[in-house]
């Protein structure tokens, strides 16, 4: 009989301090996410210096929670998983040392984990993944299309050539007067209002799966100030859906287009703008009537910054026997390929 | 008691294993390279040379501060980390002391250790032996290295200077401070981690969990929201 494998994660490569384990790279067993959003929102955005501070302070006190709430000691963990990259490097620096000292202090396995492959596994703690598959990644700082041949093996097929979709989101939010974290905000806005504003979409060079937000942006911050200048009032909840219209058409039909390009077999959703519900239902509807492609979303909390998938990879990066040693360092610009 | 120290705070980075009142082994490098690839190996190298487990170790004590804000936390959490998970004790000791401590035991006067915080600047405090024990006569602050100068012009005494910087600074104390101004030898100006080990020693644990760094100073955008916010609530 197969021994149960217990992984526990770390992650701090943003604005929330997290520590998770999983059992057997599925099952959660504790998932503690310390979230410092109230401290940054006086700031209108994540203050990195002030991020790696709060880190420090919670960084013992989020790890003992996970493993009380598992009813866990580190006699019971096979291996220590940690964010490696890419994010803020001083609030990484934090996770990835005290991932080397538990890790030390215990003789156990200590594995660098990819902050995006880990948003990807974060569909494998819903549903066991099938290959290949593609990921549509879309996050504050990332909109990427990755293709996965099988566990373990990333290709970015496409990937924003300037602003992320979340970062546009909150551009575009501050444009409007919203507080930060802008995202939230304009996905409940647009369900108020109608899009009936024309907004561009930037569908780039045939068969390109890269995608651009700067152009839409400015277009929307230029409808702003035009209407202003002609003393027009425009309300918010038609342009909040109007710009939403055009970010979810472009990442569905590209997304669409790289299922069937790429043949693949499972569909999985991934990162912080995952949680936008304009999203969701427009992949759930156009994937609907596509019984042979799987499309996986994971629930809220998993979409958002959390362990539980950075543990997740570490799982199968365990069991492929990949690990780091003690000079394992925070990597800011980490490329998402690890295979040995 | 097997106490293990860390300085990670400034540019030297220290390891110490200390038995009682045996220094067991020390590692120091002074050199301006990252911090976070090499604490943990020179950990580990440390203990494996001194057939040390981690289990074995009883306290830990940890630089902690003033200094680089990311070496700062680089050992801090290290430190606190392993204190918790290996259930032992924690102190944290002024990156300062550890200075003081390392040069001036012999000095008959007080001790400025220092680190330099740019534009002039200086991280600084007064400290003195006596009966062989280390005082804390200022706490440690962020000052100008003439306003400094100034301060110790009125106390009537030989004041030992100690650190790696004194170069960059050692022009302008001379100048102020004429023959009251001692500076420690070049082989006394590296923080010994083994110095930071016995300080730690007899000091109190700290609450593991609520343990941060002494970064002195807040971080730049959270001193400027508190000024503003000053401001709104004067209008
Ligand atoms: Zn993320």
């Amino acid at each position: 009989m197969k021994k149960d494998q217990y992984i526990l994660g770390i992650e701090t490569s943003c604005d929330e301090t997290a520590v998770a384990i999983i059992k057997n790279g599925r099952e959660i067993i504790a998932n503690v996410v310390a979230s410092q959003i109230e401290s940054h929102k006086r700031f209108g955005g994540v203050v990195p210096e002030i991020a790696s501070r709060h880190h420090v302070e919670q960084m013992t006190i989020v790890l003992e929670e996970a493993l009380n709430k598992a009813s866990m000691t580190m006699n019971d963990i096979d291996a220590v998983a940690v964010t490696e990259g890419p994010g803020l490097v001083g609030a990484l620096l934090v996770g990835v040392n005290a991932a080397k000292a538990i890790a030390f202090a215990h003789q156990k396995p200590l594995i660098g984990v990819h902050h995006i492959a880990g948003h990807i596994y974060a569909n494998r703690l819903i549903k066991e993944m099938t290959f290949p598959a593609l990921a549509l990644v879309v996050s504050g700082g990332h909109t990427e299309l990755v293709y996965m041949k099988e566990h373990g093996d990333f290709e970015v097929i496409g990937e924003t050539r300037d602003d992320a979709a979340g970062e546009a989101y909150d551009k575009v939010a501050r444009v409007l007067n919203m507080p930060y974290p802008g995202g939230p905000h304009i996905d409940r806005l647009a369900h108020e209002g109608e899009a009936t504003i024309k907004l561009p979409r930037a569908w780039l060079e045939e068969g390109s799966f890269d995608f651009s937000f700067s152009g839409l942006k400015s277009a929307v911050i230029n409808t702003v100030h035009n209407a202003e200048q002609r003393g027009e009032t425009i309300l918010p909840e038609d342009l909040a859906a109007s710009f939403q219209e055009s970010v979810i058409e472009v990442l569905v039909t590209k997304t669409l287009k790289a299922v069937e390009a790429y043949d693949v077999k499972q569909l999985l959703l991934a990162g912080g703008v995952a949680a936008n519900k304009g999203l969701r239902k427009a992949l759930t509807e156009t994937f609907k009537n596509k019984e042979e492609i799987d499309l996986v979303i994971p629930p809220l909390h998993l979409c958002t910054d959390n362990a539980a998938m950075i543990a997740a990879v570490g799982a199968i990066m365990f069991e492929k026997g990949v690990s780091s040693d003690m000079s394992m360092n925070a990597n800011p610009g980490l490329d998402i390929q690890f295979q040995p | 008691m097997k106490i293990l120290a860390i300085d990670t705070s400034n540019y030297t980075l220290g390891i110490a294993l200390v038995d009682d009142d045996k220094i067991i082994g020390e590692y120091i490098t002074n050199i301006k390279k990252n911090h976070s690839v090499r604490v943990m190996p020179a950990i580990e190298m440390l203990l494996k040379d001194c057939d040390t487990l981690p289990q074995d170790l009883e306290k830990i004590v940890v630089a902690e501060g003033p200094g680089s804000y990311t070496g700062v936390r680089i050992g801090v959490t290290i430190a606190k980390t392993l204190a918790w998970t290996l259930n032992i004790p924690l102190s944290g000791v002024s990156s300062l002391a550890v200075l003081a401590a390392s040069a001036g035991s012999y000095f008959n006067g007080v001790i400025s250790p220092l680190f330099d915080a740019r534009r002039g600047q200086i991280y600084t405090g007064l400290y003195q032996f006596q009966e062989s024990r280390l005082l804390d006569l200022t706490s440690d602050h962020l000052t100008l290295t003439v306003n400094w100068t100034q301060r110790l012009l009125e106390r009537e005494e030989p004041v030992l200077f100690v650190g790696n910087d004194l170069s960059i600074h050692k022009e302008q104390i001379k100048a102020d401070l004429g023959e009251r101004a001692f500076f420690a030898r070049l082989t006394e100006q590296n923080p010994r981690p083994a110095e930071l080990a016995i300080l730690g020693r007899d000091k109190e644990a700290v609450n593991i969990h609520n343990f941060v760094p002494n970064y002195i100073r807040l971080a730049e955008a959270e001193a400027k929201w508190i000024e503003a916010t000053k401001g709104s609530k004067s209008q």
